[in-house]
């Protein structure tokens, strides 16, 4: 049964000696227009690496922006029960922010030590990190015990449902964070600082510096605005 | 050591959170601690407005929400390291997109509820209507 080459054949043979073809040059200026397939190569893989999974927060942040929805809808639907003003205690709060900020920030020079092929320097300052992430899950674990313990729990009103959800999921993800951050350290310490260790401690930077831009809306739009109404 | 070039060589594109291999760190960590002290001044501004009353009362939940907008930023350019430059074009793409989403997700929610809330039958005329 011939009928001549199939449309898939055609488009292999297009794109291996048509334009797209590796190595092709059609103005003569020594370098390809198109990025990615052309002359110049694909981008490096931690170039892909990255901006995949920058593309992967940012559907992360597209989630939050549901949870932060359904409760700037809910805030004031408090059903008779306790209100943010009576509930948030802003001291423990700013402890909060000032350890995810720092967290951040000694992050950052854990990647700077790790680029640097420094073992003792990343593996302290990563564990720095995960120190202030601790201290963080824990002020956040004590807050939503003490709220269930006077009644102010999910179940309450609408509006600690939305608050339980929206800041509960950004606690969830600072915990997963560190559990990853862990397994970051035990992988540099073992494996040593090799090209796809060190994309995964970018995706990982990334991931953490992430969750403090979430906390940033967070603390603003729940704590500030919702002690202040 | 091989591989190197291919993963670090020069390229005309950068990753989120890119930042130059080699050199002694310094500038990197200067660039760190410029973004760390914007962010904690601009947290403390936050803090320090909500609890004040030197703000105009209506003025405060505009002004928390311009100060948490150019935190955001800075800890976009300082700490996340997406510019404004050719290398980052697809990096800042995604963003936008990311940002427009999430704008129609709260704006178009608030917007939505508020008009409902607003056109429905107050709660007590209902449960009677119900009986």
């Amino acid at each position: 049964m011939s009928h001549g080459p199939t449309p898939s054949d055609v488009a292999a043979v297009y794109l291996q000696q048509g334009p797209y073809a590796q190595g092709h040059d059609p103005h003569g200026h020594g370098h390809a227009e198109a990025r990615g397939h052309g002359a110049g190569g694909p981008a490096p893989k931690r170039v892909i690496v990255g901006y995949g999974f920058w593309i992967f927060l940012l559907s992360d942040i597209v989630m939050f922006s549901g949870f932060f929805a359904a409760y700037a809808v809910l805030a004031h639907a408090t059903a008779g029960g306790p209100t943010g003003r009576e509930l948030f205690d802003l001291k423990r709060v700013g402890i909060e922010t000032a350890c995810l900020l720092a967290s951040s920030f000694t992050c950052g020079l854990g990647y700077v030590a790790a680029l640097q092929r420094k073992q003792l320097q990343t593996q302290f300052w990563m564990f720095v990190t995960g120190l202030l992430g601790l201290v963080f899950v824990i002020l956040e674990v004590l807050e939503f015990y003490e709220m269930i313990v006077k009644g102010a729990g999910p179940g309450r009103s609408a509006f600690l449902s939305a608050f339980f959800a929206l800041v509960g999921c950004h606690g969830l993800h600072v915990t997963i964070g560190g559990l990853w951050l862990a397994t970051m350290m035990a992988q540099i310490w073992v494996k040593g600082f090799k090209p796809q260790i060190m994309r995964r401690l970018l995706c990982f930077n990334l991931f953490w510096h992430a969750l403090d831009i979430i906390w940033v809306a967070l603390f603003t739009i729940v704590y500030l605005l919702g002690a202040g109404a | 050591m091989s591989g190197h070039d291919e993963e670090w060589g020069e390229h005309d594109e950068a990753a989120p959170g890119d930042e130059h291999a080699g050199g002694s760190g310094f500038k990197e960590i200067q660039i760190y601690l410029l973004g760390l002290l914007l962010a904690v001044g601009l947290t403390v501004a936050s803090f320090w407005i909500a609890g004040s009353d030197l703000v105009w009362g209506p003025g405060i939940p505009a002004a928390l929400l311009a100060l948490a907008v150019a935190q955001i930023g800075v800890h976009l350019v300082f700490f996340l390291h997406i510019t404004s430059g050719p290398e980052n074009t697809n990096n800042t793409l995604a963003l936008a997109f990311g940002v427009l989403i999430v704008l129609l997700v709260v704006v178009g929610s608030v917007w939505i509820m508020a008009h409902l809330n607003h056109n429905m039958m107050p709660m007590d005329q209902l449960m009677k209507m119900q009986k």
